[in-house]
């Protein structure tokens, strides 16, 4: 059944209402992608077929017998605790499920109505049964990742259900496309995908050339930032609110056709948004005559071939017109002459994923939400040395203290906070003086950082910040597109210089030099991506400048995680003297006479651990 | 020269896309997706019949890290070094399958065809680093224990 008016998807969620109702007793099995790699699909099969064997339990929807529904959700968030399984209505949270705990619940919980008590999230002695009781879950706003983990992330009916597409109808039923780009202009919604440029400002824009017929509704869903995956869980945790908010984007720019492009490494989100389409253009919810109304959209899915630098916005519509992905000068810009040089929106999953709540609530609502300059909420995954890693949704302007101690649970190990990476490999560092600051586009960008989509990737004391500048410049070096000069020789050199220092064979003059083409490389490059290359490099000579010079100069790395700053030693005292470790030794740089304590020579050593490893007397160390 | 049946597959795949230049990409992963490579011949066919120049078709191929000229193997792993894996050490794990398998960084396949090794700069499922994969199913939390067993593994498949 198509629906055709407004009636229709009141009928729809009456109907998909209903059927929710008539399940006894719901299981829900993550199925973000952390929790499909520790297992969850298996968990899934398990649940299913526990439900199967038993007598008088039927999966199928009859009235009179009790319903087992066993659903597929989006992330939940709390990956490191997967796979995750929630049981409704008891609302149970169980974490680390195994197949073997599959017949326990289902005997206890599904049967019973029993907690497995012993499943639960446990944290200093105490025991959460309930996903809100949960502290990383309970310090969150969540409204873009409101459904994941709710409810069946490929099902139309089960969205329409939680009140999906009533956004869409009010925008088409009760709004002008004017009104809409007012509303959204009005709720001063930002880009989530690392500028911060105001989303309404950039729609009427597009919704202003009126002269061109077609306009183009683009998602730039090309998470390319390592350590970063909140538009990944968006689009396999909730494709329905991405779809609708493109569809009411389309609605008030006058676009007929939308692409949502997805790089290649995230092959669930790209099945996701498929099926969800295909859903969508069955009911009639998209294509020709959408809800009955005069206003035809499609939507069209591309795939990235790996290539970071596609997440740039011109690069990225070269690559959906089928060509290299590089960046090109600007102006014209994408809002001008985007897509096929036609006036293209062009806004990130994030951000059109806010879009039906400003629309439904309006645009008071969500600026009651966030800072004034940047209302709203952000999401973020955290990762790296931190006790729970995952995905999380805070407001706009909430401190890194919070993130990290109130809901990220602290430092893994306990260990001491030295500086979190904001904003991907071309993003910069925080420290503890920053601890305090509140996060938004306006207040990071006063700290030599970006927002960037809103990776954080935790660093404690074993963490040398030399070689995260080298790792991240090795990335950007790696991804730069070759186009302009400054990005591709800019990049290579200051890697180069980052190599040597890292390799214990720097000079203190490599420092001004690797400023003075940080500095170029800023202000030259072509594209946004080159301008902020240098970002990591910057801040972290700014911040850690003394951990630079003491590579350079002492040949230490604080951290302990340079190779090259490694001194073997042997350990006169436990040596036995059995040249073992001379036998092994690939340089032949160990020398010594046997029953006697042998030495090594740190000039000709090249630090290949072999002789620790080998010693059957633990009396070969590392010192820093 | 290759067999008639990589036309005819292709034949299939550019019907299916239409005579576009914007459809040259979606084409080449499906090549790439059913035999594992992009054979250079191909290309060139491919190009002719969508109507882009065949330099043209080079220069889109080369520029994207995901097309491949040479054959992978069987099982094609990918190390995940974004950051978070990085910093949870997933350099050791690479090591480690490299030696394993007599790999290195400039030879990524395993002569007997069964093994690819690349590094990849982010999988998304940075909660469970280090991650890796094998043919697209995700690993987490590998060391380089469980990777030299998950190897041994794949290896028996085959016997």
């Amino acid at each position: 059944m198509t629906i055709e008016n407004r009636d229709d998807l009141l009928k729809q969620r009456e109907i998909a209402q209903k059927e929710i109702d008539s399940y006894t007793c719901r299981i829900l099995v993550c199925a973000g992608t952390g929790c499909v790699a520790s297992g969850s699909e298996k968990i899934y099969q398990k649940m299913l077929e526990l439900c199967r064997d038993m007598p008088g339990v039927s999966v199928q929807f009859e009235g009179h017998v009790p319903h087992i529904g066993t659903v597929k959700t989006g992330c939940q968030g709390v990956c490191e605790l997967g796979p995750l399984v929630r049981i409704e209505p008891y609302h149970y949270q169980y974490v680390k499920v195994q197949e073997s705990d599959c017949a326990e619940i289902f005997q206890k919980t599904v049967l019973n109505q029993q907690p497995v008590e012993r499943l639960f999230y446990r944290k200093n002695g105490e025991s959460y049964a309930t996903p809100e009781e949960i502290p990383f879950i309970a310090r969150q706003t969540r409204i873009v990742l409101e459904n994941c983990g709710k409810f069946d992330a490929e099902s139309l009916d089960e969205y329409i259900a939680s009140g999906g597409y009533d956004a869409l109808s009010k925008a088409l039923f009760d709004m002008t496309p004017q009104q809409v780009l007012d509303e959204v202009d009005e709720s001063k919604l930002r880009g989530r995908g690392g500028g911060g440029f105001p989303a309404g400002r950039k729609w009427k824009q597009v919704a202003a050339h009126t002269d061109v017929a077609e306009h183009y509704v683009v998602c730039n869903g090309d998470e390319g930032d390592p350590g970063a995956f909140m538009d990944g869980s968006v689009m396999e945790g909730d494709p329905y609110r991405l779809i609708e908010g493109m569809t009411i984007a389309a609605y008030a720019t006058g676009a007929q056709n939308g692409y949502i492009y997805v790089r290649a490494e995230y092959p669930l989100s790209v099945a996701r948004l498929r099926h969800a389409i295909r859903q969508a253009e069955d009911k009639g919810l998209l294509g020709d005559h959408i809800l009955g109304t005069d206003f035809s959209f499609h939507m069209h899915i591309n795939r990235g071939a790996g290539a970071f630098v596609c997440g740039e916005g011109s690069a990225l519509t070269a690559s959906i017109e089928g060509d290299r992905g590089m960046p090109r000068v600007k102006p014209p810009r994408t809002v001008d002459q985007g897509l096929w040089a036609k006036p293209t929106v062009l806004n990130n999953v994030e951000t059109f994923a806010n879009v039906p709540g400003i629309i439904l609530k309006g645009a008071s609502w969500f600026k009651t939400i966030g800072t004034e300059g940047s209302p709203g909420t952000k999401t973020f995954s955290i990762t790296g040395a931190i006790e729970n890693t995952g995905l999380i949704e805070v407001p706009m302007g909430t401190t890194l203290r919070e993130i990290i101690y109130d809901i990220g649970g602290g430092i893994k190990g306990g260990g001491d906070f030295k500086a979190i990476q904001i904003g991907g490999p071309s993003g910069g560092c925080l420290t503890k003086e920053h601890l305090d600051v509140g996060l938004d586009f306006d207040s990071v960008k006063k700290y030599n950082a970006i927002m960037g989509s809103g990776g954080l990737v935790v660093m404690d004391e074993n963490t040398c910040m030399v070689e995260v500048a080298r790792f991240f410049m090795s990335f950007t070096q790696r991804e730069s597109c070759g186009k302009c000069v400054p990005c591709r020789e800019g990049t290579k050199r200051m890697l180069e210089i980052l190599e040597r220092i890292v390799n214990g064979e720097g000079q203190l003059e490599d420092l001004d030099t690797l400023e003075e083409l940080a500095s170029m490389v800023k202000n030259m490059a072509l594209c946004g991506l080159g301008k902020s290359a240098p970002l990591t490099v910057i801040s972290t000579l700014k911040t850690f400048r003394k951990e630079y010079q003491e590579h350079i100069l002492e040949h230490k790395c604080a951290a302990k995680s340079c190779t090259a700053m490694r001194k073997y030693v042997i350990n006169p005292e436990f040596c036995k003297g059995c040249g073992k470790c001379a036998k092994n030794c690939p340089a032949g740089a160990i020398t010594g006479v046997r029953r006697e304590a042998y030495r090594i020579d740190p000039s000709i050593c090249f630090k290949c651990d072999a002789c620790r490893e080998n010693c059957a007397f633990d009396a070969v160390y590392v010192e820093y | 020269m290759l067999d008639q049946s990589y036309y005819t597959k292709a034949d299939e795949i550019i019907a299916h896309y239409g005579r576009r230049a914007s459809s040259l990409i979606p084409i080449m992963q499906e090549i790439q997706e059913a035999y594992r490579y992009l054979p250079g011949e191909l290309l060139t066919y491919v190009a002719k019949e969508i109507g882009v120049t065949e330099a043209k078709a080079y220069s889109v191929a080369t520029f994207y890290e995901n097309f491949s000229f040479e054959p992978k193997g069987k099982y094609i792993i990918k190390v995940c070094d974004g950051t978070a894996c990085h910093v949870r050490k997933s350099i050791p794990i690479l090591e480690a399958l490299q030696k394993e398998l007599g790999l290195s960084k400039k030879k990524h396949t395993t002569d007997d065809m069964m093994f690819t090794v690349e590094t990849v700069s982010c999988l998304g499922a940075c909660g469970l680093a280090p991650t890796m994969t094998v043919n697209n199913e995700v690993h987490p939390s590998m060391t380089p224990e469980k990777a030299l067993e998950l190897i041994a593994e794949l290896r028996g498949d085959n016997v």
